[in-house]
């Protein structure tokens, strides 16, 4: 988009070059995602982010990134990170809200600014065994965009449904993945 | 195959071996006859034998019957805006067949397709044919693709496919979950609950549209506005155009919207796509309220480009005005499983699309995902040989019979051509050292 005036800071001709390089050897799409995680303490436990593989070779990424996880107070937790969960939500909204902004950059909509708020609701009956037919997970994710935009709000609303449409995180939580855990 | 049988039938040559005689072959022969090359059209059964025998029945064609177009051939009658039952079509096709003297063999099968020196040799079960150019028009809609997971269902839920199924009455009582919600699952859905049993559609991605807009059939606006005539080599993404799935239509004489708001109105019950079955229990997508928001969106998009049309071609007074529908409705929180265990659901049909059958092509012509690596229409990989009646094959009506003509139009001009090159540069090879083996 040489011509664009549009500048959302998404460069989309390396996307659409990567997209095209990869039909060509849809092998080297193949990627793997790693994180690793330690017990601190109580339910305190620090998880690391730095290695991943893709494009036929492993990277890293600048810097090791850390993220603490706890829980509240009212959990008798001493509060030391947020909770999983949240930072699942943070994981659907930071997907979304990149897919918004390259969404916003190919159709050529220049983004002022994008915010969202996610709310999950629980029960957490299912956590705590109470009762089996409470699920542990969300009952639901009810995720709210404001966002500002050179667009008309059905152009806006489609670029968010674009990027539902094309985002991980969203695929990952509205569809059933196999998970192996195991112990060495 | 038999081994009783002791004649094998000399090997034929003809110039161009057409293989499938429904619309879009029959497009072709008539341009070639225009043009003069001598060719055949193998037909495993009957001319428009998938009409007559892979439709449910009471499909009508999902086009108005002003719409079903081929070379020299039109609609004549009275309703123009009515749709064609099955066995309508199937006449209509070979009236044509007739009315162009199309050199057709039927009970022909292609068992095998080959490259042999510079053209091609096709065996079937009727002899073996030799010819310098060949035209793929056996369809786009052979096999019902069934999803993987569907190995996973309990053995007391019983299966059909879209094209295996018939009517309603073919079902034990009981409920009935259709999968997929494009223009076989919506009609089908409909017609199974009509029979009073309970349907659940589980929707995946969707292309909403209605019959009627401002009093002119979808089609008509479509047609008019060139929407249908936009070329493979004009669209953003040419890949996805031809993976869009099919509009949500159904040909009924009252011409009546059968969106997933008519549907729901009617009691089916809607869900997301099917993603797993696990343990018995059918899960599904949490995504069916951002699919629906998708199509929603994307039919006000289509609606928006129909009334900037009518505006700028002065029929804005001439037709109703301009209308939004409804966006469609989804419960708060849709079930995200069914036990399939528990006998609420009996029969699951799989509307989850088609796909052509080249089990018989031995040319390597297709890509990592089966399917034939062409140009618009002119095979990438195999110089003489065309594909016709695939979805965008060269423009967005290539789907349809409508647009079987102006494809056969320009796919002949290209093999006519390729046909004065090859005959300048060689000498037809004649001997060939290997033939194809009747029996493969």
């Amino acid at each position: 988009m040489a011509t664009s005036k549009v500048e959302n800071g998404v460069n989309v001709d390396a996307l659409l070059g990567a997209r095209e390089a990869l039909s060509k050897a849809p092998q080297a799409a193949k990627f793997q995602w790693r994180a690793t995680c330690k017990w601190i303490n109580g339910t305190h436990s620090r998880s690391t982010v730095e290695g991943f593989y893709g494009l036929g070779e492993e990277h890293k990424h600048k810097t090791e990134f850390s993220f603490d996880a706890d829980h509240p107070e009212i959990f008798a937790s001493e509060d030391k990170g947020a909770t999983p969960v949240e930072l699942v939500l943070a994981g659907l909204a930071s997907c979304l809200t990149a897919g918004i902004a390259s969404v916003a950059q190919l159709r050529e909509i220049q983004l002022r600014s994008v915010s969202a708020t996610l709310e999950g609701g629980m029960d957490i009956q299912g956590i705590l065994g109470m009762d089996s037919e409470v699920r542990n997970g969300f009952e639901g994710i009810k995720v709210t965009y404001d966002i500002d935009a050179d667009a008309s709000p059905d152009d806006i609303k489609a670029l968010v449904a674009q990027s539902q449409k094309r985002s991980a995180v969203y695929d990952i939580i509205t569809n059933p993945t196999n998970v192996t855990v195991e112990v060495k | 195959m038999g081994s009783g049988r002791m004649a094998t039938p000399a090997t034929r040559s003809t110039t161009t071996v057409v293989i499938g005689a429904g619309h879009a072959g029959l497009a072709m022969s008539w341009w070639l006859a225009q043009r003069s090359i001598e060719h055949v059209l193998l037909e495993r059964g009957e001319v428009a034998n998938s009409w007559s025998s892979e439709r449910w029945d009471s499909l009508r064609l999902l086009t108005p019957n002003w719409q079903s177009r081929l070379p020299g051939y039109g609609y004549e009658g009275e309703q123009p805006d009515a749709f064609r039952t099955m066995a309508q079509t199937v006449a209509f096709i070979q009236r044509y067949a007739e009315l162009i003297a199309a050199p057709v063999k039927t009970h022909t099968k292609v068992t095998l397709v080959r490259r042999s020196g510079s053209g091609y040799e096709v065996a079937t079960e009727q002899g073996n044919w030799r010819c310098r150019t060949l035209v793929l028009a056996s369809g786009a809609c052979n096999i019902a693709q069934v999803p993987a997971l569907a190995q996973g269902l309990p053995s007391a839920i019983s299966t059909l496919t879209a094209m295996q199924y018939r009517n309603a009455d073919q079902l034990q009582s009981g409920g009935v979950l259709v999968v997929g919600a494009s223009a076989s699952g919506t009609q089908i859905a409909e017609e199974i609950q009509r029979s009073g049993r309970p349907v659940t559609l589980a929707v995946g991605e969707h292309v909403r549209v209605p019959r009627v807009y401002r009093g002119k059939d979808i089609q008509w606006w479509m047609d008019a506005a060139g929407v249908l005539d936009e070329r493979y080599d004009e669209v953003d993404d040419i890949v996805r155009a031809r993976n869009v799935p099919s509009l949500q239509l159904a040909g009924s004489p009252e011409r009546r919207t059968l969106d997933l708001n008519a549907l729901t109105r009617m009691g089916v019950k809607l869900i997301g796509r099917l993603a797993a079955i696990h343990e018995g229990k059918a899960q599904f997508s949490g995504s069916l309220r951002n699919q629906c928001a998708l199509a929603d969106l994307k039919m006000n998009r289509l609606l928006d480009t129909i009334d900037q049309w009518a505006s700028e071609n002065g029929l804005d007074d001439k037709v109703s005005a301009p209308q939004r529908f409804e966006p469609t409705a989804v419960e708060a929180s849709p079930p995200l499983a069914i036990d399939l265990t528990r006998g609420e659901i009996k029969t699951i049909i799989w509307a989850s699309g088609f796909r052509p059958d080249y089990s018989w092509l031995e040319v390597p012509v297709l890509d990592r995902k089966g399917r034939v690596r062409h140009d618009g229409g002119v095979v990438v990989d195999a110089p003489g040989m065309y594909l016709m009646g695939m979805p965008f094959l060269r423009r967005r009506k290539s789907s349809l019979i409508d647009g079987a003509g102006d494809d056969a139009r320009d796919l002949s001009a290209h093999l006519a051509s390729y046909l004065s090159h090859q005959g300048r540069d060689a000498v037809v090879s004649r001997a060939h050292s290997r033939g194809i083996p009747t029996s493969p």
